[in-house]
């Protein structure tokens, strides 16, 4: 019984792998995702067999408690509130990881692991805690409970290293001694009260970086759990998990031109700051634009390229630029939409919502395929998006933004800026991009503005 | 203590890495949402894990513990993959 669990583990693994391969492309991602579930029913099933299982009722109320939470979050959460709902699952895939190391070491009266399985149990139970109390609180920044400003609070650093110091000493005292579990008490307390302190000095528009850590390291949690259990497919399942949190988080640092440690420590310079546009007290000219005017401008365009920015999601405007994009292309306009990486809360935010309002994936254009195309461009419709496509990071030394790649907006004939207001975006900083000769200001919240702007155009 | 045994885990893992980064960067952009949701859903693989510690009644403690593990293992699983695969079907070129 036993071989045939391992090779069915192995089977599991296998689907993993094939499951993740095909989420490569738009056309097998779906049959991928299919096959990783596979993966993971025939895991539960086989380890059912277990003949160390003895009990079921305790698994069989866990299974549909379980179940039936994981379902109801999943068909109910609105696709803006996406970022949310993949931190909070990381928080339960890193917490389950963490109790069960704890349930495995609290299984014998007097603990006598060997001393890989004692040394795993500790980093189990310390990465899952703190990727639990982590993910909670990137919950909380996302839905707005906790306050997505970079918060900053003395001693920082050192308090961080201190403690993440204790749990390792913590550790070692643990694994010369197994018998003192306070010991492990003390890991978990301290490592919940880590994972706080980590994760709330990251502002809201870091937050990619933050889940994807977070992603990562409940890869790494349940791949420790691998060892503690001996399972090579935990193992496996953790480390694929762990390799891909941490390469999305670096391509989310490096489209912001900035460092993981700058982004863990706490944002720009500037962020947060409640002083916006104190900037050189010249008082800056901009243009507006009002709906019948840019629905004639439009009108008289052959080509244009929508830039989609966080500002689209919370105003849940991607069903209105999906109009606005039919209507364009009824005319013969051209439409396109230009996404950079770190648009929104998450890694591929916009396009899950463009996808949302039955856009075409193809219409989707990364920032290194798409920004050499701006100079040929009629009109480039930015929407909620700000830092991103501010021209001082191309040419601004003194920019706290200086080397962000952006898109080149400013290129286009003609820029139009929606936004409520000409407040500041996230870094803190006003956007010179405003003030341009070819840019108009398209003031109101998006969905209604573009609503606006798809009737002018009916009515042409 | 099998030092052998942990040295081919190693083995396992450091292995594991390089296809995770092999295949994630193949990932485009715009799948970069669900390929999160859906590897998530896969880091849930520790319910493995929590079924055995919730089946085997040892003791009162570790069965607790076994059950929480339970439940928000199998929340991470069923919902992972439940709102993956919402998001896929929407994937849609015209």
């Amino acid at each position: 019984m036993q071989i045939v669990s391992y090779i069915i583990y192995l089977l599991a693994s296998v689907l993993f792998i094939f499951g993740i391969k095909k989420l490569g492309s738009p056309k097998t991602a779906r049959q991928g995702n299919m096959l990783s579930s596979i993966g993971m029913f025939l895991a539960v099933v086989i380890t059912l067999f277990d003949h160390m299982i003895i009990t079921y009722e305790w698994i069989i109320v866990g299974l549909i408690v379980g179940a039936l939470i994981g379902s109801t979050m999943a068909l109910k959460v609105q696709m803006t509130g996406m970022p949310q709902m993949v931190g909070l699952l990381n928080g339960f895939g890193g917490g389950a990881s963490a109790l069960v190391a704890l349930g495995e070491y609290f299984k014998v009266d007097t603990p006598a692991f060997e001393i890989n399985i004692i040394i795993t149990v500790v980093l189990s139970v310390l990465i899952g805690a703190v990727t639990f109390t982590g993910s909670m609180i990137a919950f909380g920044k996302l839905q707005g409970i906790v306050t997505g400003k970079v918060v900053k609070y003395p001693l920082q650093n050192p308090i961080n290293v201190l403690l993440f110091l204790v749990t390792l000493v913590a550790g070692v005292f643990l694994v010369i001694d197994q018998t003192h579990s306070e010991l492990l008490i003390g890991i978990v307390a301290v490592a919940l009260v880590l994972g706080v302190l980590l994760v709330l000095p990251i502002g809201g528009a870091d937050m990619p970086v933050a889940i994807s850590l977070l992603n990562s390291y409940s890869g790494i949690a349940a791949s420790m759990t691998g060892f503690v259990i001996n399972n090579n497919m935990l193992i496996i399942a953790g480390a694929l998990v762990g390799a891909s949190g941490i390469i999305l988080t670096l391509i989310m640092c490096r489209g912001m031109n900035r460092s993981l440690m700058n982004v863990v420590l706490g944002g720009w310079e500037s962020a947060g700051s409640s002083d916006p546009a104190a900037g050189d007290g010249t008082q800056k000219a901009h243009k507006s634009i009002d709906s019948e005017e840019l629905a004639m401008l439009f009108d008289a365009a052959s080509n244009c390229i929508i830039v989609p920015g966080y500002g689209m999601a919370v105003a849940q405007a991607q069903h209105a630029i999906r109009d606005l994009a039919n209507i364009l292309e009824s005319k013969g306009i051209k439409v396109r939409f230009a996404i950079h990486p770190v648009a929104g809360r998450m890694p591929g935010h916009m396009n899950v919502l463009l996808a949302e309002a039955q856009v075409s994936y193809d219409k989707l254009f990364a920032l290194e395929d798409i920004n050499d195309d701006f100079p040929n461009t009629d009109i480039v419709l930015v929407v909620g998006a700000n830092d991103v496509v501010n021209p001082a990071a191309r040419h601004d030394k003194s920019s706290p933004i200086f080397g962000m790649p952006i898109l080149n907006v400013d290129y286009a004939k003609t820029v139009i800026v929606n936004k409520r207001s000409m407040n500041v975006g996230y870094a803190g900083i006003d956007n010179e991009l405003f003030y341009l000769d070819n840019t108009l200001m398209y003031f109101g919240d998006a969905k209604g503005a573009v609503t606006k702007l798809v009737n002018e155009l009916k009515e042409l | 203590m099998d030092l052998l045994a942990l040295i081919m885990q190693i083995y396992v893992f450091v292995l594991a890495i390089f296809v995770g980064f092999e295949l994630i960067t193949k990932v485009p952009p715009t799948l970069h949402t669900p390929l999160m949701s859906g590897s998530n859903a896969i880091s849930g693989i520790t319910i493995v894990g929590a079924l055995i510690v919730a089946g085997e009644g040892l003791n009162m403690l570790s069965t607790v513990l076994g059950l929480l593990a339970l439940i928000f293992a199998t929340i991470n699983v069923v919902g992972g993959y439940l709102v993956t695969d919402r998001m896929l079907k929407m994937f849609k070129k015209k």
